[in-house]
This record gives C-alpha cells, structure tokens and sequence, in this order.
C-alpha cells in the first residue's frame, strides 16, 4: 500500500494511506471535533485553505447525499482522517466519501494519530501543513516546502469562496423581509433558515459597497461567516449599514467584522474552536447553548459591561464558557447585533436559531 | 443558581437487590448522588435492603437503613427521620416506584417530603405510555419535528387486546407498564401468543396494563442520554446505537457509543426531538433516557420511550464519556444549573456541554443460559443478560474484540481456529434468531462464505457494522497470510484489536510466544484519556484505555502504586460484593499513602468511576491486559503490587500467572491460593490442622464413582472437578443417578464424589489472617439446609443455634487453615456441623461474596482491613488504628447484637420453564439484608425486600417430602394459629391432621381436575387463591409424578409471584417472620445506630 505522510511546518511528520484525491496540498492545519457532519464540514466555504483532522476515528459511514451539502463544492485544502469507511450506509446517500473527494480532487490521508496531532495542535497551536500522497522527496524538503505555503494570518480569501455575481433566495410562504446577505463564504443553510421566516435573502458578493447594499432598501442586512483573517476586511461597508440605522445581524466573519466596525480588534486563537458542542452563555439570561463553531480567530471586547462605540453603547452578548472567548455582540438598542457561532448549525445542535427569530423581530421593529 | 438554601436533609431510595435489568448502574448513581449530597453539607437519609452495595456504606450517608424499599417500610423511614426532600430518580425503577406509591397514599404531603430531581407528574408523563404518545404528537405538531410513536393500543383486559390485535395485526409488541428490564413483554405471532404474554403482562403490570403495537422489528435502535437543569439548560451526554436491531432489549444488545450510522440531519432531528419531549414531559432537573428506531429504508423515525431517571444507559454513557451523570444529576436537583458545575476530568470546563469522543466505545451483555437449563435463549424486548463488558478502542474493531474478551468466557472472542465450519446456510439460520454470540456467529457465516447481502438480509444488522466483520475477516486473512510476524505485521493487527492469544491461534503458535515476540519488538499499547472534549483540552483526570496509537498518555506517578484487579462483567456467583471490595481497598490504600490503579471493565460499577482511585483503567481482565497495564505502570513509577484476592474468580485466575511474569502479587501468594484449591494438597493442610472433611474420592468412570459411593455412602455430592460457582453439581441419591450422571460427563474427566451430610448445619466464615492473628469476620449459618449453594442460601449472622463452644471450634478451626495455607488477607471457609462434628467443606484464600454482608453486620470494614493486611499491616496494627475493634471480632458479638439475615434473590421470573428448586449450583443475581434485634423480624424483612412482603393471613399450600414431614408439623401449626388456612396434598394432609393442625386436601396436579371440577393446585396457585407455597422437593432427577408436580407448583407459584418456600427451616424462618409482623413490633433502624448499639 502507497504510504501517504502528513507534514506540519514545525517538523512532525504523520504516516499514513492516502484517502480521496492522490497529489499533494497544503493548508493550515486544524481540527474538527464534531463527531457528526463531515459532508457540511467539508463544502463550508469557511474552511478554505484549512486542511481539516476529524477527531471521531470513523468518516464516511454514511456515505455522500445531495441535501447536506453547505456549498457547491468541498472548500477544505486537505482532508485528515482516522478510519475512512468502506461502504456506505444511509437510505439517503448516493456516493460514498472516499468518491466524492477524488471527484472534488481533495487531498485526503487517513492516519492512526489523529489524537495525536490534536494534541500537538493544541499545545503548538493552528500552523501549516501539507499532505502527500506519495512523497518522493525526504521529509526535511516536505517540511521546507510547508513552511513556503502561505499563512492564514493577513490572509484575504472571502473573496475567493464568495459568489461572485448576486442571487436572491426566495422566501418560503409569505414574504415578510427583504434582508441583504453579504456572501463572505456563506453557508447554504444560512439563507435557508431566514427564508423559512420569511425574508427574502438577496445574496450579494464579498465586494458588494454599502451602496450597493442600502440600494436593496432592505429590512435587515446580514454578513456571513467566511474564511481568513478578519484583520484584512474592510469594514467601511459595515460601518455605513450601521450609521444608516438598518438592521444587522452577522455570523462568525461577519461577528468579527462587526467587532472591527465597532473599534474593536481581532486576534487568532491559538487553536480554534471547530466543532459541535461548544457551550455558549447568553449573558443578559444565563441560559446555555450547545453551539456550532468554526472560527480561528476572536474579536477583543471587555466582558465586564458595555462599551461605547460610534454607533451607541454595545455589550458583550455571548461568552465561551470554555475559554471566556467572545462570542457574541450587540449594539444595547438591539438594533444590530452578530454572533460568533453559527446558529444555522449544519453541522450542529440548534438551540441557536432562536437567533433568526430575534433578527426577524428587530427587522420587525424597525418596520413599524 | 446557587444550591437551595431550603433543604436540609435529603433521602435517597437506592434499588434493591442486583436483578436482572437492575444490577449495580444504580450503586454506582447512588453512591454518586449520595457522595455529592454530603459534600454539600445535606444530611443524607439512604435506604437499600442491598448490603453489598457501596451507598450503604456507613459513612456515605448519616443515616443508612438496609431496610425494605417498600412503601411501608420507606414510611417507617420518613417518619423516623424526617427529611426535607426525597430524591428517587437514582434507584431505578424501583426507587420510582416506590416515590410513586408514597406519592399517592399521601405519605409525602403528611410528612411534608418535597419530591426533588423529578416530580410527580414528569413520572406519570414518561411511564404512562398513552401519555407519552400525546406528548410525542405535540411535540411533532408545535416544533415541526420528524417524530412519531410506533401505532398502539393500550389495553386492561384480554378482550381489548384481542380486539386491538384485530386493529393492528401480528406481529405486535406487548409491553406491560411499569415493570423494569421489560418484564413480561414479547412479541405476539399470533393470538396463541397474545394470550400468553399479555396474560402474563396483565399480571406482571402494577396497573394492570399493557400496551400493543405495531412491530418495528429490525430497525435501527438509538438512545440518546439527556440532562436538563431547572435554568432549561439541556446537553446530550451521548447517543448509543444498538447493533442488534429493534427486537432484542437494549440491556440484552451489543451497544456502540457514539452512534455511528446517522448523518448529522438526523442526529440533530434526534436531539431536537429529545429535548422538546423531555421539556414536555416536565423532567425539571436531571438526567433521561430516550429510545428511538428509524426504518433503515426510509428514516421514518419513532420515539420509543422515556425513562425520567437514570438508568443502566446511563451509567453506560458515563463511563462512556467521562460525563458523570448520576454526579450531575444529584447537584442538579439541589438547585444547580450545569453551567455552575464544572467538568472534573478538565477541571477548567462546565459541564454545560456535550461531551465528544474521538474513540469507540462497545457494551456487550453477558449471559447466564448455563445456570438455567430449559430457559429460552432467544433475546426479546425481555432483558436476559446478567452482566455487561464495556471496551474503549481508537476504532469500532478494536474496541469490538476488546469488549469481546472483556466477558472472559470461552467462546466470546472472533476465532479463526482451523478446523472444521458448520455450513454456511447453517449459521446463516442461527443468525436469524438473536442469541448470545450473534456477533460471532456472524462472524463464524462470513468465514463459511456467507455475504454482506445475506448477513444483512438475515440479521438486519445495519450493514456498516457488517463490513467492519467483513475487516476483521480479511485482517485475520492478511494475518495468517504474512510470512512472518514483522512489528508492521503485529502492529496491523493489535489496530484491529486481536489478542495476543487471537494472533496466536491465527499463526498455530503459542499465545506467550506471540507476546514474547511482540515485546522483543517494541510492539505494545500506548494508554489515551477518556477526557470528553477529543483532546481539544487537557485532561486532569487519569481515566485510561488501551490502544496501539501514536502516543501514551499515562502521567508520572507520584507515590509507590498498588493496582487493584476488578472483577469483570456481572455474572452469577460473582458480582457487586467483589467490586465492593475492590473499592474498599481502593479507597483504603489512597488513604494509607499509596497510589491506586483500578483495571475493570465493567462499566456498571463503582470501580470503574473515574474518581473512586487515583488512576482507572477501563480493560480486560486477560493476562495480556493486564501485563500490559502492570508494564505502563512500571514505566512511570515503582508498582509495590497487584491486588488479585478481592475481584472474585477472575483475578485470581491470573495470580500464577502474573507472578510468573515477574508481577509482585501482594497477600495470599499464588502457591496458597492453588494449596487451598488443590484437593489433595488442602487435604494435607486439613489432616495436619486435624480437622476432617467429608469422605470423598474421585472417579472417572460409571464404575468407580458406583464404587466410591458405595464406600462412602450415599447421598453424595458430585462435581466436575475444577468448577467455579457449582456449575454441573449435583446431589445424588442412588445408584441409578449416579450412573446418569456420569455417563453424561465429558469422558476423562474427573468427577469428585464427596459424601452429603444432608442432616447438617452449613456454616460460612469470614476472616481476617496476617501470619500471626486471626480476626474472625463474621460466622454465618444458613438457613437452608445443607446442600444449597451457599450464595443461594439465606443465612443468619450472628448464627442464631450455635453456642460459644461451637464458635470457639470454628475460631480454631479457620485459624489452621490459614495457618496451614498460608493466607495473608481474606480468608472464607465453609462448614458442616452434623452430629456434634465440624467438617471442612472448602476453603477461599480470598475474598468472598459474604465479605460486605459481615462488613455491615458487625460494623466493621473487613475488605480495608484486607488490604491493609495484604501491604503488610497486622491485625494488631489495625486494632490499635481503630480500623478493627480494639478487642473481640466478629465471633465474639455480645448477646443483644442485632441479628442480620441475607436472602438471596432469584431470577426464575426472567426464565420460564426453568426450574425453581435451589441446588448445589449456584443461580441467585444478587442478595438482600433484613437486621433486626428478633430474627423473626430479620428474617421478614429480608423476605420483604427480596420477594416482597409475607401474607400474614390466607391460605397457605403446604407439600412437603417424606424426609421433611416430620419437621414441618411445628411451623405449620404455627401458621395455623396465625390464623391461615392450610392446603395440602393428601400424604401432607394426613400427617398435619394426625397431629392436630386441620388441612383442607387440594388435588395433585398429576391427578389432574376432579369429578366435580375441583381444581389441582396448580390452578388454586394461578387462580390466585393461595398466598403462601410450601414446597420441598423429593427425591431425584428423573423420578416422575411428585417431582413434577413440585415443578408445576413451583412454576405456577413463579409466574403468579406467591412466597414459595422449598426448604422446612426456611419455613420455620417464615413463621418467625410472620408471628413478629403479626405482633407488630417492626421498626426500622439505621446501620450507624447498630454500629452505636455495638460499640456501646
């Protein structure tokens, strides 16, 4: 059997055999503790350049369908696993994993250590990598050629996973709202859980201005997750939608980018948060949710109180239980507000969509 | 939110005797809850009647009371007491039960007991299935959810269920509510069947209920364990997949955690379903149980049922995940919400989350078919199994062989044996049915031939764990096919978890060589952490597993480290009393500055909780495990010994072995424990300690075991030799038997015949031996006569006919012994007082089932003391520590000591057909403790407790053997005088009457209906017109009319739950029992306050 290896930037190597795609790929290396999903993890737009280790040993049990996908495509660089299923069980599925990710050529290797590499991760932190498939070089020149790929801090990429030219997602039933979505990397079902309330989703490009934006005389405008480092976006968009008094919800990306138009900065966690069962805890009621998470970097706010910003006073909404990490922002009038997690869920528990509720009411308010 | 402010002492109902589908999950949850209700500062009020449990320890609760879980006696209790809330959801369903009926009689309002963790209406919402159907409806009508209940009818008579089988057609499900571990329900083919089981589960329902269904058989099966706080806060601990599908009991299936076969839509269509059910069901605080089937073609999905509590999955998911429910749950219903709790294995965490595993985890049942000939082996929705094996593996292969090996019975593991297979279509057909061992005669199919396509379409396995069979095939394929065993070769196949032994069978070469040249290799496991998150975070607490992986995650030790060797998966004649002690000595060797290492696999228990010792090892118990374990260790740090005496058969098993591995075996050496097991050498050590054994020889043949019999005499007692818990014994009468028995053994094989003193008194000792002292733990005498399996056999202790003289020999007697053998710990020996002289029947150099029963008794931590003793403490030193009293033990209680009275508990309910007549074998699940200052009173309560309350008024039947009827005519009239009317059969009847005590004559069941109808006594028992059964069985196998009817009368009396009492002392008991409730004069009183009495 064709031996494959695994090569992070600081020298450790992972053997193992090649899975999906054969070839090489490089990426930032990180994990996902999710131990359902793996067809929306792979095709979330957020992961783009991230090469992804599952931490449940057994990927691909139940095969490929066409409903779950989050994406057209597979955004992921590479793909790590431990036990790659051989046969596919599901009444719903078509295709099985190991098929699809040659078809969407994504490098893939399957690896006894995936615990060990979360380990290394979360003691040295999120670094590059590069699967080979069948490496003909020596390890120290695989290790050189990893440290040449490009890093994920300063990078702009929600221009490479977004659309590029608008769409409209129709409401399902009676149309209630018409709500801007500014694609940074969105996710299928972002769209799909407005629609059911409602809100006639336009999706517009990463580079859509804020006249473009306000030209739509939406009820509420959303910013969506998206891949890379929110320290490079430009907020100005933001910041007029803000100033125009519109309502605004954003997700994950779009969390950040709200944090920056409010003057508040960013910074990369040392590993991440990507899974399922992240504990997030509403501050103003204490009460718990089980949440989604994909995110690589935080915003910077105070946890003690509010804060003034350009736009009025905000507050520190939701907070990591796990590491105290922000995870959620809101103007005090209510009128605009963003979460880092992802009340969409795909894949994952959700006790958050009760968010798209709350947007429907501000934009509901703002109506009146 | 804070804990209440308003409760100050809490009373917790534990569950009993160890039964099937209630075993020790719930001495694990109730210990848990009452550990986290004292470091709370609540006074804790506990009541089990299960002596062998960890909660009833004396210092996990301020007032423990081993009294009956009834609602008369948990009244007794409230009132005494007084506490301010009770807490019923950790005790299974028969502490709800038991909350329940209090509940309704008004007993919780009068004395003012607030219900917590769960209340009233949230019971009835989740038991009551026509409820719960509402509640699935709206819950999938108002949140849009995809769920649904399987389409039913409940029903309170034969003729609704007649008429509803009419509705929904065959085959059905019948489930009887309110009864646990599914009894009394099955499937109906036809209306033949219907009768039968919905007859029965009419009966078995204490509100005469039972609800039919539509069949789902062969769907797949999914539980989901839920915790809610009262902020409404609610994680999923775990989802576990059964991998037999709908038909065989969840207790009864091979189990994987997590669930492996759901795409996340439906996971989460799941999750949401479970929540808004349990929000509706009003299950305020705690954890649940929910069950669901989806239909492999088209995902239909149907909730099954709730459990408002927690439950065996519980304890299951626990262990699972490293999320402490029971723990959870207790701080819970005190007024936390999980985000206050912080999670104890990362210790920076909350436990609002929902724990991730990057392992597999596999449960596999253990069953006891061997003990209970003429039982149906098929699995139903009717739990069988007697026990369970958890395995952690970094794959479902792995774990899948280790929980295979884990149930350490030949005949478990995947074998690839050569030789010759049954045909493919053959075990093809086995593989319909489900039975023990499904798994591997599926595995058998795939080497005969058999494909994935016809496994699935025999089975409905789904077919993703068919393949992963399929793996194993060709891995052992690969295996045998590799021209020698490289390090890469045994590294493949240690990933896919094969033994040592396994690997040896493959390759036709010697288990120790295979591990001789995996070592030489550098081929080993390396050990991961069960820390809930997939390692996204550090774990502090060491819970470990085996797995051939990339790295060790064993810490440093700190102090010299003794490991302690559990006991294994639950089984008959080895069960809760061993972990009792394991974790005795575990708890102990912390406290006296050692480091502990607990290895268990059994996930029910105490022992395999991740904070009862320093470090916990969730394996096998094979010599390979275990060497492995003891290799990890040593790694780290100095290992002072392993512990081999205290987890029953299956450690001990090892000892020779270990040693011989070089692991320092600490206590009784293996010499010993072999010198004690050894006939001839034990023999030696009786004759130079001059004490006499029954005659007894060894044959092999029909004509030599005629020829020791005719020597020795009969009855004699007949065994295979090397045989544990009494398997194959027997008592033999004649000649003719006897050669039945012989020719029935397997050629060659020697068969010890010993003479049976049936005249005599047998007596049980445990003791305490450091080389120099004897401390005498307790002498208990039975309450049977001789020839019951002495843990099937009620016992009394202090013995309530034997004098000080008597006790004095039996000090002497058991000090000779382990002088003699060599013991250093716990010591059990059992005797035969007949005619004025003490015979040795065997000796343990080990702990024994009694050890916890005697610990209670006398108020004295005999399993600590043990373990003191074998890291070489003395019995001196210990009596100056105070762990032992200063001066006497337990052979020398005072007068007005308390007398404790041990009942074993039967499961002859879960196997019709079989019969109920105890023997030399061994078939009790789990005992019960009834101490009183009368041993009437003892006596009843332990009756209560395990059977349920004696009638005090009535009709008693009464049948007794020749042998037996000169003793029976006192406690019968004595029944008489209480004022029961007496049945009996005519050659009883004659005998009563000739002596005074007027009998009514009920027909044989032989002569069958009289001329007039009148009915045999069979159908007085199943008409329900008798209350009380006296029933001793005559003469042998094989004699046909009376025996017969003893069996008919016994099975009759089974399937109707009257008394049946088989023995003449145990009805002389009885009488005692029923006189003192008659009288009135049962109290209840706590085990601190005997100690109190004691010590006083």
């Amino acid at each position: 059997m064709t031996q494959a290896v695994l090569v992070l930037e600081d020298g450790r190597v992972f053997h193992g055999t090649p899975y999906g795609a054969e070839g090489e790929t490089f990426g930032e290396m990180v994990f996902n503790t999710g131990m359902t999903g793996y067809q929306e993890t792979l095709t979330d737009p957020s992961y783009h350049r991230q090469i992804v280790a599952m931490t449940a040993p057994h990927i691909g049990n139940t095969g490929v369908n066409d409903e779950d996908p989050e994406s057209g495509r597979v955004w992921v660089a590479g793909y790590v696993v431990r036990e790659p299923s051989r046969v596919v069980s599901s009444w719903r599925a078509n295709r099985s994993l190991d098929d699809y990710l040659k078809e969407q050529g994504v490098v893939g290797i399957a690896i006894p250590g995936t615990r060990a590499l979360t380990r290394h991760l979360r003691e040295r932190g999120a670094m590059r990598a590069g699967i080979f498939s069948a490496p003909r070089e020596p390890v120290e020149a695989l290790v050189e050629r990893v440290r040449q790929a490009p890093v994920m801090e300063g990078a702009d990429l929600a221009a490479e996973v977004a659309t590029a030219e608008p769409y409209v997602v129709p409401a399902i039933g009676e149309k209630r709202y018409t709500v801007a979505a500014v694609d940074l990397g969105i996710k299928g079902m972002t769209p799909h859980r407005m629609a059911e309330r409602g809100c006639e989703v336009h999706v517009l490009p990463a580079t859509a201005t804020a006249e473009q934006i306000l030209g739509l005389r939406p009820d509420g405008v959303f910013f969506s997750n998206g891949p890379g480092d929110p320290a490079t976006a430009d907020v100005e968009p933001l910041r007029e939608v803000l100033a125009s008094g519109t309502p605004f919800f954003g997700i994950c990306f779009g969390n950040q980018l709200f944090g920056r138009a409010l003057g508040l900065s960013t910074y990369k966690l040392r590993y991440g948060h990507r899974g399922v069962n992240q504990p997030v805890q509403d501050v103003r009621t204490g009460k718990v949710e089980i949440s989604a998470h994909n995110h690589g970097f935080a915003v910077e706010a105070p946890l003690d109180g509010p804060f003034d910003t350009p736009f009025g006073p905000a507050e520190v909404s939701h907070v990591n239980l796990n590491d105290r990490c922000v995870e959620g922002l809101r103007l005090l009038d209510g009128r605009a507000f963003s979460v880092q997690y992802h009340p969409e869920a795909a894949a994952g528990p959700h006790d958050a969509a009760y968010l798209f509720d709350e947007f429907c009411e501000v934009m509901n308010r703002a109506q009146a | 939110m804070p804990k209440r402010e308003d409760i100050r002492s809490v009373l917790v109902i534990g569950s009993g005797p160890i039964v099937i589908g209630q075993a020790c999950e719930f001495d694990y949850s109730g210990t848990q809850a009452c550990r986290v209700l004292r470091a709370e500062g609540f006074r804790v009020i506990l009541v089990n009647s299960n002596p062998a449990t960890i909660m009833t320890d004396p210092e996990f609760a301020d007032a423990t009371y081993v009294e009956p879980i009834t609602p008369e006696y948990v009244e007794k209790i409230i009132a005494k007491e007084r506490p301010d809330a009770l807490l019923p959801t950790l005790g299974g369903q028969t502490a709800l039960n038991t909350a329940v009926a209090l509940h309704e009689s008004g007993v919780l309002e009068r004395y003012e007991v607030e219900l917590i963790g769960a209340d009233f209406d949230a019971i009835q919402a989740g038991e009551n299935r026509e409820r719960f159907k509402e509640i699935v409806a709206k819950v999938a009508r108002e949140h849009g959810l995809n769920a649904e209940s399987a389409r039913s009818v409940i029903c309170h008579t034969m003729d609704d269920c007649l008429a509803a089988a009419g509705e929904l057609g065959y085959p059905l499900v019948v489930r009887p509510s309110f009864t646990m571990g599914g009894v009394g329900s099955g499937f109906a083919y036809d209306e033949s069947d219907l009768r039968r089981i919905a007859g029965a589960g009419l009966d078995a329902s204490p509100t005469t209920e039972v609800l039919l269904e539509e069949s789902i058989l062969g769907w797949k099966e999914y539980e989901l364990e839920v915790m809610r706080d009262k902020a409404d806060n609610v994680v999923i601990v775990c989802s576990i997949e059964n991998i037999d599908p709908m038909g065989v009991h969840t207790g009864d299936s091979v189990t994987v955690a997590p669930a492996l076969t759901l795409t996340d839509r439906e996971y989460q269509n799941m999750r949401d379903v479970a929540i808004a059910v349990i929000r509706e069901v009003g299950v305020d605080t705690g954890g649940c149980n929910i069950q669901f089937a989806v239909d492999p073609r088209t995902g239909r999905m149907i909730v099954i049922e709730m459990n408002p509590r927690v439950s065996r999955s519980s304890a299951l998911a626990s262990k699972a995940t490293g999320f402490p429910i029971a723990k959870i749950a207790a701080k819970l219903a005190i007024g936390y919400t999980l985000d206050e709790i912080p999670n104890d294995i990362t210790r920076e965490t909350p436990a609002s989350f929902e724990p991730t595993l990057d392992y597999i985890v596999v449960k596999v049942p253990r069953f006891a078919f061997e003990k209970f000939r003429g039982a149906d082996r098929t699995l139903t929705t009717h739990m069988k199994s007697v026990g369970e094996a958890m395995a952690i593996g970094r794959s479902f292969p792995e774990a899948l062989q280790k929980a295979l090996r884990s149930l350490e019975k030949s005949g478990s593991a995947f074998s690839w044996a050569p030789g010759e297979l049954p045909a493919k279509e053959e075990l093809l057909d086995a593989c319909r049915t489900p039975h023990d061992g499904r798994l591997r005669t599926m595995q058998q199919a795939i080497r005969a031939g058999a494909t994935a396509a016809e496994l699935y379409e025999a089975t409905s396995v789904d077919p993703w764990f068919i393949d992963q069979l399929f793996l194993l095939d060709e891995e052992a394929a690969e295996l045998g096919a590799a021209t020698e065993l490289t390090a890469a070769v045994l590294e493949r196949a240690k990933r896919h978890g094969f033994s040592d032994a396994q690997i040896g069978e493959i390759r036709g070469v010697g288990e120790a060589r295979v591990r001789d040249l995996r070592h030489a290799l550098g081929v080993r496991p390396v050990y991961n952490t069960v820390d809930t998150c997939a390692a996204e975070f550090a774990a502090k607490t060491p819970y470990l597993y085996s797995t051939y992986d990339e790295e060790n995650e064993v810490p440093a030790g700190e102090r010299p480290k003794v490991i302690i060797l559990g006991s294994g998966p639950n089984r008959i004649g080895q069960g809760i009393e061993f972990d009792y002690a394991c974790v005795h000595a575990s708890f102990e060797l912390s406290r006296a500055g050692f480091e502990t290492v607990m290895v268990n696999c059994n996930p029910e228990t105490v022992s395999t909780d991740y904070d009862t010792s320093d470090r916990l090892y969730f394996e096998p118990l094979t010599l390979e495990d275990v060497l492995e374990v003891v290799h990890a260790e040593q790694q780290t740090g100095p290992v002072v010994g392993v512990i081999v005496q205290l987890g029953g058969q299956t450690p001990l098993g090892l000892a020779q072995a270990l040693k011989d591995a070089g692991v320092p075996v600490v206590g009784t050496s293996p010499e010993s424990i072999h010198l004690a097991e050894e006939r001839g050498a034990f023999g030696r050590v009786l004759a130079e300690a001059g004490l006499p054994a029954p005659k007894h020889g060894t044959a092999t043949t029909v004509a030599g075991a005629l020829s020791v019999a005719g020597e020795i005499g009969y009855p004699v007692l007949v065994r295979p030799s090397y045989v544990l818990g009494g398997a194959g014994m027997a008592i033999v009468y004649d000649d003719e038997t006897l050669s039945r028995y012989m020719a029935a053994q397997e050629g060659g094989h020697p068969v010890l015949v010993d003479k049976f003193l049936d005249e005599a008194i047998e007596i049980d000792v445990d003791a305490l031996f450091d080389g120099e002292e004897l401390y005498l733990g307790g002498v208990m005498e039975h309450i049977e006569e001789a020839g019951i399996h002495s843990g099937d056999s009620a016992c009394a202790l202090p013995p309530i006919t034997l004098g000080s003289h008597d006790i004095k020999r039996i000090r002497a007697a058991t000090e000779g012994i382990a002088r003699g053998v060599g013991v250093r710990g716990l010591l059990n020996v059992q005797y035969a007082m007949s005619a004025g002289v003490l015979y040795v029947l065997e000796a343990n150099p080990r702990a024994s089932r009694t050890v916890p029963f005697v610990s209670k008794a006398t108020a004295v931590p005999l399993a600590k003391a043990a373990a003191r003793v074998m890291l070489g403490a003395t019995v001196a030193e210990l009596r100056a520590e105070g762990m032992l009293p200063a001066e006497g033990d337990g052979g020398t209680l005072p007068m007005e000591a308390a007398i404790a009275v041990k009942e074993a508990v039967l499961p002859f309910n879960r196997f019709r057909g079989v019969d109920t007549v105890l023997g030399p074998e061994m078939r009790s699940t789990g005992e019960v403790m009834g101490i009183d200052r009368f041993f009437g009173v003892a006596y009843a309560k332990s009756q209560a407790a395990a059977y349920g309350e004696l009638p005090t008024k009535g009709r008693a039947f009464v049948s007794v053997a020749n042998r037996d009827k000169r003793a029976m005519i006192f406690p019968v009239r004595a029944l008489a005088d209480l004022g029961f009317e007496i049945l009996a059969t005519e050659g009883t009847a004659e005998v009563l009457r000739r002596n005074g005590v007027h009998a009514k004559i009920v027909r044989k069941h032989s002569e069958g209906p009289g001329p007039g109808g009148e009915p045999t006594i069979v159908q007085c028992i199943l008409d329900g017109e008798v209350d009380l059964i006296v029933n001793t069985p005559f003469g042998s196998p094989g004699q046909s009319g009376p025996r017969l009817d003893g069996y008919d009368i016994r099975t009759a009396a089974v399937l109707r739950g009257v008394p049946c009492i088989t023995t003449v002392s145990g009805l002389a008991a009885a009488a005692a029992g029923i006189q003192a409730i008659v009288r009135g004069d049962v109290g209840v009183r706590s085990l601190q306050e005997h100690a109190q009495a004691l010590r006083g």
